[in-house]
């Protein structure tokens, strides 16, 4: 499997594409700091970018570099190799080139602003964690999308859609059906909603950075529970990673009884 | 008065003097002598101050009320209070037992006070022109029915309270009825309800205070012609929580204040005609919520910070103006190099009158479909009154 | 070397496979044959484990293939369709299915026996189909494994590329290798192969030398044996 990782890890940190993104995030983290000069405020507008490109890119990056490694799969297959070990490096390839460009690309500008000795180096670090976190389900997301549609043209688009969906729509119709039913208490169906969408769990875990002080002006028990202790914070963090087993390990299942 | 002041003499009280408790020492002292309490344990209370005495603690003696009631109950003009360790003051749920209690007097000076285990801390009751200050007031308060207040001043006129340090009581300093009261640099934390709060009090004017981690904040209620200044309000978090509560105050004065890490930073009820100057107003849940009518008040050349919510009204008439105060979630632009935007700043989020409605919604907070509609009602406000806005947003942060 | 038992495969509603029985003992080159959608890729996908059958199994020296990827390291495949990462060099892809394979690999050979030297150094992507197809060739003939599958090797190669590679295979053949190859040069399969195996609907139709499909239809040549066999009864 390494041996995978390693040759697909080579062949993405080669590509453009990779240095665009790389390229994105630094020129952001130096605009954001070094003309703005405000920390907390580039905290805020960093969330608000990694929690809808993240995700766009994973999804779009999965799908492409499944689709375009496709013939090379298939001679790995016909290597001396396990099917879980090719699929695990690929991804991992994948998910890892896309990490690396997001945490280099934000965290130089950022260490060299002097970010290590000021206090925002907690949000922030937590912002780079929640990227890393993205990027790894919607890739994984992703995979799984491209493993199951031999066409390329509809993988793209259930990729695309997938990400419009847990990005814009699914708040929209979990905001209409808060407003719906606000005579029922609804503390836990809206806890419940928020950990069925990984955006919106990364989300609540940036929230309890930046927002706490909003978060525990609700009147609710439940909330107050998870908000204000430490609770909220453990259970979203272990939601995120079950959120990347799990499709990691339905992406292993589904190439098992794929035909090549 | 001179030949009494030079005739003053100085009573020692300790445990081996022939002058062994407090309440002795002022029965032989005259008027205008000087008690010197030696350091040790006293075990008194109800002790009656008549007459105009200057009472000092040396290395801080302790007056044990052993939870019986009142420990010291000053009746007279002129009294001086030095330098004392004050315990276990009386509960009950009937009488107000206060650890220093001034009745009726004039020209009293509370200071380098020391008061544990109390009731109420110190009571000043319709008594004007003293001081209490530099006192330091920790309780151990923890429920609201069954304990009192820090410092707490009723019907009394120009007094002034510097200096003071309050934690854990029910309310750190309050005042009824109570005119041209100077309240500075104490530090009220950690109380259960208000680290201050005012009740039907005008011209009063509180500068340079610290409040943080109280219950419930500031409140201050049916009083008019306030002033404060240079005040900072900290982490009051919860429900009902804010840095301060303003409800039916007129004509006050609210300048340079700090509201930093609040549920609210201000929440303000049918208040009118007041003016928001120099404050900053940093990462609170909501920097201002105005309930209610509320008419004539000026908001200008403040600092809204990194707050989830910077306004949030909850009718659509606004008679309050905006004007030059920096926005940090500002996006506008400055062609004209005036130092202002060029785009009016709209503080009021749809979001923010969702959550009103639905408070679960909060959890939506910082939704990128929550930012498209923000956006579709800042193009074309239904919800959110539509001359709310700042008109010449600042640049750059007021330092 | 190679037993495959009643094996099974349908794609969505379409059989491929039904029943196929094939038993391959002894060394030599077998031309699989058949027309298309016979299910020649499919067999031979099924043996490197590349297609999942729905029933029947196969073994490779005596140990079932399922759940089991060591066994490829018995085989050298060539695939159709060569296309690579494009945006390796050729000289990094021998070296990187070299270092997957882990196995003593003699490429120096080859690479000079087609003449690859200057490609070395240059990018798959801009590489002619023809020397793609050679670059192929070194990767699956640089190891030394007892089984060889070809799938369709002559395509876009050059006639003296060609030669090389007939050259070659019975080189390998000479030193007891068992070689599977699809081929739709009859040509290029009666110079070269001992046995055909004839794919119909899913099934073994014919296993048996040239010969013997020759005097079954009563044709001289191989090319029209083949384009006969279809219509001459089974078994006869």
């Amino acid at each position: 499997m390494f041996k995978i990782l390693k040759y697909s890890f080579y062949d993405l940190i080669r590509s453009r594409w990779s240095y665009v993104y790389f390229l994105f995030y630094l020129v952001l983290g130096f605009v954001l700091l070094f003309l703005n000069n405000d920390v907390s405020k580039a905290v805020i507008t960093l969330m608000n970018i990694i929690i809808v490109l993240v995700p766009l890119i994973g999804t779009i990056f999965g799908v492409m570099y499944y689709y375009n490694s496709k013939e090379f799969t298939e001679l790995l297959l016909a290597q001396p190799v396990k099917r879980s070990s090719i699929f695990l490096g690929q991804y991992l390839g994948v998910a890892g080139s896309l990490t690396l460009s997001l945490v280099l690309g934000l965290g130089i500008p950022f260490v060299l602003y002097g970010l290590l000795r000021s206090s925002a180096i907690f949000d922030f670090s937590l912002l780079l964690v929640t990227g890393a976190f993205l990027t790894l389900i919607f890739t994984a997301l992703s995979f799984n999308i491209a493993l199951s549609n031999e066409n390329k043209i509809k993988g793209f688009g259930y990729a695309v859609l997938l990400w419009l969906f847990l990005a814009v729509v699914y708040d929209g119709i979990f905001l209409m059906s808060l407003i719906l039913f606000k005579e029922y208490p609804l503390d836990n169906f809206s806890l419940i909603v928020t950990m069925f969408n990984p955006i919106d769990l990364s989300r609540t875990l940036i929230l309890l950075k930046l927002d706490i002080s909003a978060l525990l002006g609700y009147t609710g028990a439940v909330f107050k529970q998870f908000f204000g202790t430490s609770q909220g914070f453990i259970i979203s963090l272990l939601m995120l990673i079950l959120w990347t087993v799990v499709p990691i390990w339905r992406m292993l299942y589904i190439s098992k009884k794929k035909d090549f | 008065m001179a030949t009494e002041v030079l005739l003053a003499k100085t009573i020692t009280i300790c445990k081996d003097c022939p002058i062994k408790t407090l309440s002795e020492g002022i029965e032989t002292a005259a008027e205008y002598d000087t008690l010197r309490v030696k350091k040790g344990t006293y075990k008194e209370y109800n002790i009656l101050v008549d007459k105009p005495l200057t009472i000092i603690g040396e290395n801080f003696p302790v007056i044990d009320g052993e939870d019986k009631g009142e420990i010291i109950r000053i009746v007279s003009d002129q009294v001086t209070l030095d330098g004392l360790f004050l315990i276990n003051v009386g509960t009950s749920y009937t009488t107000d037992y206060a650890a220093i209690r001034v009745v009726k007097s004039e020209y009293f000076d509370i200071r380098n006070i020391v008061l544990e285990k109390l009731f109420f801390g110190i009571y000043l009751e319709k008594s004007n022109n003293g001081r209490v200050y530099h006192n330091k007031i920790i309780g151990d308060a923890v429920d609201e029915y069954n304990s009192g207040n820090g410092i707490q001043l009723w019907y009394c006129k120009n007094v002034v309270v510097e200096r003071n340090i309050i934690q854990h009581v029910r309310d750190g300093i309050y005042l009824e009825f109570s005119d041209n009261i100077s309240i500075k640099d104490n530090t009220s934390t950690d109380n259960l309800r208000y680290g201050l709060h005012f009740m039907f009090s005008n011209d009063d004017i509180y500068t340079n205070n610290t409040f943080e981690n109280n219950g419930a904040g500031v409140a201050v209620m049916f009083s008019k012609r306030i002033k404060m200044l240079g005040n900072t309000f900290r982490k009051n978090w919860g429900t009902a929580a804010f840095g301060m509560l303003l409800k039916e105050i007129n004509d006050a004065e609210i300048i340079g204040n700090t509201f930093e890490e609040n549920t609210i930073g201000i929440n303000i009820e049918g208040s009118n005609r007041i003016m928001y100057k120099n404050n900053s107003f940093i990462q609170n849940g909501w920097a201002i919520k105005i309930l209610g009518a509320c008419y004539t008040n000026t908001f200008t050349l403040n600092n809204f910070l990194y707050n989830s919510f910077d306004i949030s009204y909850n009718s659509k008439l606004n008679d309050n103006v905006f004007n030059k105060n920096y926005w940090s979630s500002y996006t506008g632009y400055d062609l004209d190099k005036n130092g202002m935007g060029d785009v009016p700043y709209r503080p009021v989020k749809l979001f923010s009158y969702i959550v009103n409605k639905t408070p679960e919604t909060i959890v939506l907070l910082r939704s990128l479909f929550m930012d498209v509609i923000d956006f579709s009602e800042k193009v074309s406000p239904v919800f959110t009154p539509d001359n709310l806005l700042d008109s010449s947003p600042l640049m750059k942060q007021i330092p | 070397m190679i037993i495959v038992d009643n094996l099974y495969k349908k794609f969505g509603k379409n059989e491929v496979l039904s029943a196929l029985n094939l038993k391959i003992e002894e060394p030599g080159i077998f031309a699989i044959l058949g027309p298309n959608g016979s299910g020649k890729t499919t067999l031979i996908k099924s043996i490197l484990g590349m297609v999942v059958p729905n029933n029947g199994h196969i073994t490779l020296k005596g140990i079932p293939i399922k759940n089991n990827w060591k066994y490829r390291q018995e085989i050298d495949y060539l695939p159709q369709i060569a296309n690579f990462p494009g945006n390796l060099k050729v000289k990094e892809l021998i070296r990187m299915i070299k270092d997957l394979r882990d196995m003593p690999a003699d490429e120096e050979r080859l690479i000079a026996l087609f003449k690859l030297e200057p490609f070395l150094n240059k990018k798959l992507s801009t590489l002619s189909g023809g020397t793609k197809q050679k670059v192929n060739l070194v990767l699956t003939f640089m190891f030394d494994s007892p089984l060889l599958i070809l799938d369709e090797p002559t395509t876009g190669l050059d006639p003296a590329s060609l030669i090389h590679l007939k050259e070659w295979v019975n080189q390998e053949k000479a030193k007891g290798k068992t070689i599977l190859i699809t081929s739709h040069i009859m040509q290029f399969v009666s110079e070269i192969a001992d046995e055909i195996v004839y794919l119909l609907e899913g099934k073994i139709y014919f296993k048996g030398t040239k010969e013997a499909l020759m005097t079954r239809t009563n044709q001289k040549n191989l090319e029209h044996a083949i384009a006969a066999i279809a219509t001459t009864p089974a078994n006869v």
